[in-house]
């Protein structure tokens, strides 16, 4: 096991001596460390949940939750299981990380190249924005745009009006969402054709490539079938344009989609600051490819367009990926922290059910495992990715 | 050639001036912010959303701004209201902590400052220094607790505010460090159950936010402990922070042990030194050199995520503001109070990655 020193006399080396032997000493003893160490901590859990006569395992899933959540993508109401309440934990913090995370890539791909731009004072401003928003805790912002909706927003009646249709109020934000119809599940089928036949097509036009060398304009051509294919269908299914604007009655807005003061909150905060960092990201990114990289594809004669798309990007993209993973692997975890302004995400509703059931340990494992289980998927992910784009070495 | 030369007269060079559109402030503008008509666009843009932000803000942040005024005449004032920030510094700052004692805190945290101040010069790292940073913690472990040279003692329940998040970042990061260092190079190490527990550990908290580490610190960590004895509970969400932050030192020191080169450890087993030789006079010292500036962003982090304490009710800085923003007769002012802590977060943090800056540019220069 440790090679190194496993030379031919091994059996002439006294006892201690043996490295070999040695090693199999010292993990056995640590093994056996660990072991009682995990038997001490078990019988002392098992001695104080008998005393406190709190039940174990994880039969409590079943039952009643009795307790309502603010916002829920499912229905779900007080008389349905912990499971189910459970269940609309994870998809609040799947749903605010998964907005968050696009938003995110935005924000800061946006930031970031205007870092480096050579207008001083869009520099300026970049530079600035990421060097506060990185130095100031998610926590503290979360507060901060919780307080802002609360507080310094106006009521429903006097909401701020920035964009036409969209309301702020401390509501909420009210959006107006195009009125359901048959057509929009035909488009988003119609969506998934289009990203297959791309599929499809990249593959033929790149073996086309490597067999006569001739080129295909498959950038337009993805574009035009991916925004073709679903107005084609929109167009065919009687192209329906009736939009449901949001309406001030009484007290509140009627119509519309309304997002909650806390998801709001949460998401703006989130975003704000994880853009900073995935902002510096990019940066690093863009100025890891050298400027001689640019020079001399264009001295090959490739057009601007191919020097990004084979050249520049292809490197860049390695160096961003894997911390720009890591980012919004943050941004997930982070998302935990809508605990703190109450909105209903997986920390936050196992915590209730801790609380409720007595079940802390059930409970804190649970939130351990969901957590894991994403950055397990997301590592794996990254894996993956790393040996696709790594560079292939002759 | 020669004709032309001839054709045109030379002015001579020294006096020659570039126009004045490319020199000087004009020439600077029209470099810089008007060089092209995207560019224009952009300046004119970043103008207009600056005319529209910053003297609305400076106006509401100094001009309309009540300083020292009682809640009330701030509700009938339109500006910002700094009050509930001088009304109520002290207990934003020392939380519960005993009013006459105030000093003791403030004196741990002046000393702290001048302890970190003095650490800024790397000639002065040396053993005096390690030593001076020992006696300086227990220093301000003394004044914090007292108990001994006829200091009153102050229960650690009544600990808050700033101090508190200080001490829980410090202290996080010290015991953290060592930890650390274990972890790595338990993973980096040959024997395979060590190695693959130390990966485990590492990977097992990188996955989970500290937000669930601090829920179990706070409901089942008692539960792992005999009948009878209790760990108080600053103490205990330390002991996350400490969990916490050590699978990241790991990560960070890992990656300071892969960057020595293969030869370092065979120059060290060829002098016949055994393994602990081989780390502590060999590799660490160098590894632990490449890994400073990402320790200090590491710090950084800690620094930052001391404030998570509020979720489980300890009274550190956000948590005394937070109390404070719940008297009715300062409610509402939620803006003021937190920009004020958040510059203090700010500067301690833009200290701290100022400083990892030089730091990384003067080992660079080094090597």
């Amino acid at each position: 096991m440790t090679g190194i020193n496993n030379n031919v006399q091994s059996d002439k080396i006294s006892f201690w001596y043996d490295p070999d032997k040695r090693s199999i000493l010292y993990q056995m003893g640590t093994l056996v460390m660990v072991g009682l160490l995990g038997y001490y901590l078990l019988s002392n859990i098992l001695s104080n949940l008998e005393r406190q006569s709190i039940a174990t395992g994880f039969g409590f899933l079943q039952k009643e939750s009795s307790f309502e959540i603010g916002e829920s993508l499912i229905s779900y109401s007080a008389a349905d299981s912990y499971a189910r309440a459970l269940l609309v934990g994870v998809l609040n913090t799947l749903i605010v990380s998964f907005i968050g995370v696009v938003l995110t890539v935005i924000l800061g791909t946006f930031i970031g190249v205007a870092r480096l731009s050579k207008n001083w004072i869009v520099k300026k401003l970049a530079a600035i924005y990421i060097e506060i928003f990185q130095d100031i805790p998610v926590l503290l912002q979360l507060f901060f745009w919780y307080a802002f909706f609360y507080e310094m927003l106006p009521s429903p009646r006097q909401a701020l009006n920035p964009v036409s249709g969209v309301f702020m109020s401390n509501r909420g934000v009210v959006f107006p969402v195009p009125v359901f119809d048959k057509t929009y599940i035909f488009m988003a089928v119609a969506l998934a054709t289009g990203c297959i036949l791309v599929f499809l097509l990249r593959r033929w036009a790149r073996a086309r490539q490597e067999k006569t060398g001739a080129l295909f304009p498959l950038f337009k051509v993805s574009i035009a079938i991916l925004i073709g294919l679903p107005l084609l269908v929109w167009w065919l299914g009687g192209a329906p344009t009736q939009i449901d604007v949001p309406v001030l009655t009484g007290f509140n807005f009627q119509g519309g989609v309304n997002v909650s003061p806390e998801f709001s909150a949460l998401l703006l905060g989130l975003v704000l600051y994880t853009a900073a960092f995935v902002a510096e990201v990019v940066r690093a990114g863009i100025q890891s490819v050298g400027h001689g990289q640019t020079e001399a594809a264009m001295s090959l004669g490739l057009k601007p367009s191919r020097v990004l798309n084979l050249v520049i990007l292809p490197q860049a993209l390695r160096v961003i990926v894997p911390p720009l993973t890591s980012q919004m692997l943050n941004l997930t975890k982070n998302s935990s922290l809508a605990v703190a302004i109450g909105y209903p995400d997986f920390v936050s509703v196992a915590g209730t059910t801790i609380n409720q059931t007595g079940q802390a340990i059930e409970g804190v494992a649970m939130i351990m495992a969901v957590y894991l289980f994403f950055s397990l998927l997301t590592s794996a992910f990254m894996n993956w990715y790393n040996k696709a784009i790594a560079i292939i070495e002759r | 050639m020669a004709l032309i030369n001839q054709a045109i007269k030379y002015e001579d060079p020294s006096e020659v001036k570039p126009p004045v559109t490319s020199i000087g402030i004009i020439g600077w503008v029209k470099k810089n912010l008007f060089d092209t008509w995207f560019n224009s666009i952009l300046t004119l843009l970043a103008i207009f959303i600056l005319w529209k932000t910053v003297p609305p803000f400076i106006k509401w942040a100094f001009v309309d701004s009540l300083w020292y005024s009682t809640g009330a005449e701030c509700h009938k004032a339109g500006g910002a209201c700094w009050s509930v920030i001088s009304k109520n510094l002290r207990f934003m700052i020392f939380g519960f902590y005993p009013h006459d004692l105030q000093w003791r805190p403030l004196l741990a945290m002046i000393m702290l400052i001048g302890l970190l101040f003095y650490s800024r010069n790397r000639n002065r790292w040396n053993k005096s220094l390690v030593y001076a940073w020992i006696t300086g913690l227990f220093v301000m472990g003394l004044l914090m607790r007292g108990g001994l040279f006829g200091l009153a003692s102050v229960e650690t329940t009544q600990w808050g505010g700033l101090p508190l998040t200080l001490l829980l970042a410090i202290f996080g990061l010290t015991a953290a460090y060592p930890l650390g260092i274990l972890l790595a190079l338990g993973r980096q190490s040959k024997l395979r159950i060590i190695k693959t527990l130390c990966i485990i550990y590492i990977e097992l908290i990188r996955g989970v936010p500290l937000i669930s580490l601090l829920f179990m610190s706070s409901v089942v960590f008692p539960l792992f402990l005999p009948h009878g004895v209790t760990v108080n509970a600053i103490l205990r969400a330390q002991a996350a922070i400490i969990m916490f932050t050590a699978a990241y030192i790991a990560e960070v020191v890992r990656g300071g042990l892969q960057g020595m080169s293969r030869g370092q450890y065979e120059a060290a087993e060829s002098l016949g030194l055994n393994y602990y030789q081989t780390m502590r006079l060999v590799i660490l010292p160098q590894a632990l050199k490449i890994v400073i500036p990402p320790s200090v962003s590491i710090l950084i982090s800690a620094f930052k995520d001391t404030s998570l304490v509020v979720i489980i009710a300890l009274y550190d800085l956000l948590k005394t503001t937070q109390s404070v923003l719940s008297d009715p007769k300062w409610m509402g002012f939620s803006a003021e109070a937190y920009i004020f802590i958040a510059m203090i977060y700010f500067l301690c943090c833009f200290f701290m990655s100022n400083y990892s800056r030089r730091l990384e540019r003067e080992l660079n220069t080094s090597n």
